[in-house]
């Protein structure tokens, strides 16, 4: 059993396995279920991903009419060649909106960690699936290294807006993947860590405001920005650059932010872009003005 | 340890919007049909708090009904659950209460068909997990963080016996358990928090003993 980060490397590195392995062998021991059952749940969790960011992909509007659309407008910019970034790291974004507009507009999406962060994980792994050719085993083993890093989290401080502001949403989802990321390209347990550190470093501080409480906006560019900051951790990570803070201190320290973090701040829609004079027109029109008024 | 599974993280696999006010509203209707036992003809939902708010924009109002229509949090239909409820005739209608809940997601259904009713207070406590608080007025103290079963019975000398020998055969222990009635030798409540999953047979199992009328089960 592994308790924070450190434990977890520890574990991989004395039995010279992947963290992946690590979060198999215990959820074996935990649920008493065998390996095989295990692993097809996780192949189904894929596939509920790949089918998510395909219908998102085809585009997609929510009930309120707030989100849709930004997925497909992406990646049309991205078949005309000219951005400015790169060509993966936008698909990330793009496969990112993708799922979240359709958890918007009631679609089946995998939570990871949550329903409002659902768009990092899977937005980066069907972005580098292009570049790193991963086999099916390979996709599997990164939701589970993904849900290794999470499970820490959200033991040790939290996943949920409403406990920790988005940084406890996006930013575990950031991390996440940023560590799934340097394990499917090759990287060391402790480069994994690396990377989870830089990534939910970046997101430290980052409220949960969302219009008219609505997970919408801004959640689904909160999504794509989670993307994009995860698979710049990842290289970073990659290219040998370490967090000075070790990884389960900056988690420490997600907790704290998030436990100082003034309840306007925390998924009520008091507060942030939910109290602009825009964000509360918004909640008017769709809840009456009673509603926008509190 | 809150978290126990890694599917805790990477999953559930649900219809959206949000885990808290889309899968746990859902998974608060299916433990009320699920309690009732058959799908019934009419229901008042009462939302309080948070949901009261913003149930239309989460579609917490459509995910209650999916659950009472017996759809899990992961099933297509569920954005349609208000027009489905429609062709079965089953009347549904939803009020926003302003008194202050003690939790903010709070939800009270009555359901009910020409046979019976049932009554029962549910919040969502985050991630899609969910507690029952209140059901057909006996008042519950579950934790939320183990899987529990809760069980209406008839008053009956050996119920409470037999339950947990079926427990105790497939090697579950009980955590926290809680009995209650509403007069003696009339309908009780058995509501069980156990530290080892509870599969579909095992409900099976306890839905043969006698003097059971209906078991449902809150978390996986």
């Amino acid at each position: 059993m592994f308790r924070n980060v450190a434990e977890l490397v520890a574990l991989a590195e004395k039995d010279n396995i992947k963290i992946a392995e690590v979060m198999i062998r215990q959820e074996v021991e935990v649920s008493g279920r065998s390996r095989e059952e295990i692993i097809a749940q996780m192949d189904r969790h894929l596939a509920v991903m790949e089918r998510a960011v395909e219908k998102g992909l085809r585009g997609v509007v929510s009930r309120s009419g707030l989100t849709g659309g930004d997925a497909v407008r992406m990646q049309r910019y991205i078949a005309g060649g000219r951005f400015l970034s790169g060509e993966t790291i936008l698909d990330a974004v793009s496969k990112a909106m993708a799922t979240n507009e359709v958890n918007a507009a009631m679609g089946v999406i995998c939570a990871t960690p949550t329903a409002g962060a659902a768009g990092v994980v899977p937005g980066t792994l069907f972005a580098v699936k292009e570049k790193l050719r991963p086999t099916r085993m390979e996709m599997i083993e990164f939701l589970f290294t993904a849900g290794a890093f999470g499970y820490i989290v959200a033991n040790n401080a939290s996943i949920s807006g409403a406990a920790g502001g988005c940084q406890a949403e996006v930013g575990s989802a950031a991390g996440m993947a940023a560590a799934a990321l340097v394990e499917l390209a090759g990287g060391t347990p402790s480069q994994a860590a690396e990377a989870m550190a830089i990534a939910l470093k970046n997101m430290l501080g980052l409220v949960c405001d969302p219009v008219a409480g609505l997970v919408e906006v801004p959640c689904v560019k909160r999504n794509a920005m989670g993307a994009a900051n995860a698979m710049i951790a990842a290289d970073m990570a990659l290219a040998g650059i370490k967090s000075r803070i070790p990884c389960d201190e900056v988690i420490e320290a997600m907790y704290r932010i998030g436990a100082a973090m003034p309840v306007a701040l925390k998924e009520t829609a008091q507060g942030g872009l939910a109290a602009t004079p825009t964000g509360r027109a918004i909640a008017a029109r769709i809840f009456g003005a009673s509603a926008a008024s509190k | 340890m809150k978290y126990k599974s890694v599917f805790d993280i990477i999953g559930p696999v649900m219809v959206g919007p949000s885990s808290s006010h889309t899968a746990g509203a859902v998974r608060i209707g299916l433990v009320a049909r699920k309690l009732f036992g058959r799908k019934p003809t009419w229901a008042r939902i009462s939302f309080y708090g948070s949901f009261a708010e913003t149930y239309r924009g989460h579609g917490t109002d459509v995910a209650i009904v999916a659950g009472l229509l017996g759809f899990d949090t992961f099933d297509e239909r569920l954005p349609n659950a208000l027009e489905i409820a429609r062709e079965e005739a089953v009347d549904v209608s939803f009020s926003a209460e302003e008194a202050i809940p003690h939790h903010p997601n709070t939800a009270r259904l009555r359901i009910g068909d020409d046979e019976g009713e049932l009554e029962l207070v549910g919040i969502s406590i985050g991630g899609g997990k969910i507690e029952i608080v209140e059901l057909n007025g006996f008042a519950l103290k579950l934790s939320g963080h183990h899987p529990a079963l809760l069980i209406m019975h008839n008053d009956r000398y050996g119920t409470i016996g037999a339950v947990a020998s079926v427990l105790a055969k497939q090697k579950i222990n009980i955590g926290h358990m809680e009995v209650s009635r509403k007069e003696k030798g009339k309908e009780a409540l058995m509501a069980i928090e156990v530290d080892q999953p509870l599969t579909d047979d095992l409900i099976g199992e306890l839905e043969q003993l006698p003097n059971i009328i209906q078991v449902a089960k809150l978390v996986d």
